[in-house]
């Protein structure tokens, strides 16, 4: 165990614990959008940024480890001011609509979603192209978990990856081939760790544009149609 | 579907086969070379035949700008637009281009003949405006010739005593590689201690102390080692590594083959951006030249240190000149930054111990072995030590590279460069409305800043950055507002979009950048910018993001806009 300093209170952590883990243990909340406990943190959404001291930047908390004496804030007037702010740029460039928590977090920190009039947003249409899950990337924030569980952090699969760069960046495969003609075997891990419903199950999809279950139907139950043994 | 003759196209990427993953930039240029773009099929087949996923290779066409996911002109013809440039006429120059073709930039002539666009800084700005053109894979610049001139002045020439001939330095002219027989001559920790001596610090912005990298990597556990020599020269502004690897690229070797031996690397790569790929003959006849002499290889100058060296070239993406997105890069992926710590010095190039050093850092380094470290200190200032090479571009007589002891004063170096266009010093300091320091990424000055020394301590008095060496001047005939916008226009094109701050903040920046310069501001567009400059700066992944406000914050502080 060691000791570090978090927004002036003494706390005992565990070697080798992340600041997000040492922090949340001590009962300290600090927002995440990438983090995710099943896949490798890239510390990329920027959200658990945190003022360490002796740094002269803001430090990711999901990935910065703990060191014995080590002084943080996590709601300093610099955190706060950069978390508000990638709010802000978020609600101005993706549909949030399907992310209860992100909205709750631009309550929290007075984040408003029409700071940026006029913004370019990242408006593209759904693609429903298999069915299994649609994928609505006006949605999508680019948390990078899909592609991560898709390849080496669970599936090998790598069914999907990137399109474009920097603002432009979307989800996307091979020459933006419908999925079904790519290597997707639909384990639907991508879909379990969307945080904000950019890819979502086709039945909930259907279900959401007013179908009733019973319209709902499946081609095939996919199980071999047995001859009754005589 | 496209025919594509794949013969041809296995034969063109079997070379990189034995470099696995790491050879997918390699074999997707030597696809496009065949294809003249990047169909499917044949990113199929570089998939398939290095064994790397079809999304992945997907992933990588679609990051590097020279990369063509669609059919192109079998001449594509790119005009630097970007701010030195667009001083000396580059928008003018690309439209006009276009309107002889009926196209517009980006667009490709109905015969599938030429392909026009606008292209972020080609690192030719003492040249501007800069045109860079690959015809069925020859590349020209300007109209038509095969290299840049080279325009050096300065007080010294030590780093460029052999550069400004027009062609490269031969070995002979070279001479012997005394700096790295030297070397040879001492154990590698007295090599290291020699460099730590000299003060040196890197050169490519960042002024890290170059033998403190090394002693890091050379103390450093895990095997093999690399070294890197960072030719990735993208910072608008920056022409310097240009001149020394077109004039001068023995003295770049050589600093590479020390930096070999001090770390206890047995390899090293060249990572060339993509726009410099008329440098690719030059550096591979300098090597046929080196090895033939016994100074690359095996066995040293029979000394028992063996080193190879390998050329990368890059594919339009300024974040590969930062040191991890370069690494990724060589390893055949997207460009994106890692996570820092761990460094380069135990954790670079394929997870082992690199160091990484910018080609004029290189260059230093076989000055050092050979005056020795405390003569290399005279030169400069105690805290500041050698000499420095400044890249002088925009509205002054004599734009090029400069060559002066760091701790001349910033009025000095403009009188070198004959004040701005035909006007006497005191005119100068009338005429000049800003100078922009360090490049996009750095700092703007004012005339007020003339007797600042140029030392990186004086600097950062000042609050302004050194950089990689960038002064860029602009009188008053200059909008500024539009200056602005074209630097938040380079780093929207340029984020990797890897973490949010930098991936949003530059296209918001460019936004409210472009109404101020339209005059079409809001009420609260100086308190948004801020915002998301300051944003940018403290919570970026890395140093694109950390400083892509750095200009425009400046700026506003000055009350410049």
């Amino acid at each position: 165990m060691l000791k570090i300093v978090l927004d002036g209170q003494e706390v005992m952590t565990a070697e080798g614990a992340t600041l997000l883990e040492a922090a949340r243990a001590a009962g300290i909340e600090i927002p995440t959008i990438c983090w995710h406990p099943a896949t490798t943190a890239n510390g990329l959404c920027r959200l658990c940024v945190v003022e360490v001291e002796g740094m002269r930047l803001l430090q990711p908390a999901c990935i910065v480890r703990v060191a014995e004496g080590m002084k943080v804030q996590t709601r300093s007037e610099r955190v706060i001011r950069a978390r508000r702010t990638i709010l802000e740029m978020l609600a101005s460039s993706v549909d949030l609509s399907d992310s209860p928590e992100i909205r709750a977090l631009m309550q929290e920190y007075h984040a408003s979603a029409e700071r940026f009039p006029g913004a370019k947003r990242r408006d593209v249409p759904l693609k429903d192209d298999n069915p299994m899950y649609v994928r609505d990337y006006a949605k999508c924030v680019l948390c990078w978990r899909c592609v991560q569980v898709c390849a080496e952090d669970a599936q090998y699969t790598y069914a999907i990856n990137f399109s474009g760069r920097g603002y432009e960046t979307e989800i996307g495969t091979f020459f933006d081939a419908p999925m079904p003609a790519t290597t997707c075997v639909f384990c639907g891990q991508c879909v379990g760790v969307c945080p904000t419903g950019a890819l979502k199950p086709k039945r909930e999809f259907l279900l959401e544009q007013g179908l009733k279950p019973e319209e709902i139907v499946t081609r095939s139950s996919g199980r071999k149609q047995r001859r009754e043994n005589r | 579907m496209s025919e594509i003759n794949l013969p041809a196209l296995r034969n063109a990427i079997s070379p990189y086969l034995p470099l696995g993953r790491s050879g997918l930039l390699p074999a997707l240029h030597a696809a496009q070379a065949v294809c003249g773009w990047i169909p499917p099929e044949a990113a199929a087949e570089v998939a398939r035949l290095l064994n790397v996923p079809l999304a992945e290779v997907h992933g990588v066409i679609e990051f590097y700008s020279l990369f063509y996911n669609e059919p192109v002109g079998r001449r594509i013809t790119r005009v630097c637009t970007d701010v030195a440039c667009a001083l000396k006429g580059g928008d003018a120059l690309l439209n006009g281009l276009c309107a002889q073709h009926g196209i517009r930039p980006g667009q490709t002539t109905l015969d599938g003949a030429v392909t026009i666009e606008s292209a972020p800084c080609l690192g030719m700005c003492d040249l501007a405006p800069a045109v860079l053109t690959v015809d069925d894979g020859r590349w020209t610049v300007g109209d038509g010739k095969l290299r840049p001139r080279s325009p050096i002045y300065g007080l010294n020439r030590l780093l460029t005593a052999r550069c400004g001939r027009g062609r490269q330095t031969t070995l002979a002219e070279y001479g012997g590689y005394e700096a790295l027989r030297k070397a040879l001559r001492m154990t590698p920790e007295q090599v290291v201690a020699e460099i730590k001596a000299s003060g040196l610090v890197g050169r490519g912005g960042a002024a890290f102390p170059t033998g403190v990298k090394w002693e890091g990597a050379a103390k450093a556990e895990g095997s093999p080692k690399y070294v890197v020599c960072n030719t990735d020269e993208s910072e608008p502004g920056t022409f310097k590594d240009r001149v020394l690897l077109m004039d001068d690229p023995h003295s770049v070797l050589e600093g590479m083959l020390i930096a070999g031996y001090a770390i206890g690397a047995a390899r090293g790569y060249f990572y060339v951006r993509g726009e410099y790929a008329y440098m690719l003959p030059v550096l591979q006849a300098v090597f046929d030249s080196a090895r033939k002499a016994g100074l690359l290889g095996e066995n040293i100058l029979n000394s028992g240190f063996s080193f190879e060296v390998e050329i990368r070239l890059g594919a339009g993406a300024y974040i590969c000149g930062e040191e991890t997105a370069l690494f990724e890069s060589i390893e055949g992926k997207r460009g994106f930054p890692r996570i820092k710590p761990p460094f380069p010095t135990t954790h670079g190039l394929f997870g082992k111990p690199t160091v990484i050093n910018n080609v004029e850092t290189m260059c230093n380094v076989p000055l050092i072995l050979k005056m020795g470290a405390q003569a290399y200190r005279q030169i400069g200032t105690e805290k500041s030590t050698g000499p420095k090479l400044f890249c002088v571009s925009g509205d002054v007589a004599r734009p090029g590279v400069y060559e002066v002891p760091f701790g001349v004063t910033l009025r000095e170096l403009l009188a070198m460069a004959g004040g701005t266009d035909g006007g006497t010093e005191k005119e100068t300091e009338k005429q000049i409305q800003a100078i922009l320091f360090g490049g996009a990424a750095g700092t703007f000055a004012t005339a007020e800043h003339l007797d600042v020394r140029l030392t990186f301590e004086d600097l950062r008095a000042a609050g302004l950055s050194l950089g990689s060496g960038v002064v860029m001047v602009f009188d008053h005939s200059r909008d500024l507002r539009k200056v602005l916008t074209k630097l938040g226009h380079f780093f929207a094109h340029e984020s990797c979009g890897k973490c949010y701050p930098c991936q949003m903040g530059t296209q918001r920046q460019l936004e409210i950048l472009e109404r101020l310069a339209e005059g079409k501001s809001l009420p609260g567009d100086r308190e948004r910018l801020q915002d998301v400059g300051w944003t940018m700066t403290d919570a970026s992944l890395c140093g694109l993001g950390q400083t892509a406000a750095s200009a425009v914050l400046s700026a506003m502080k000055l009350g410049l806009v």
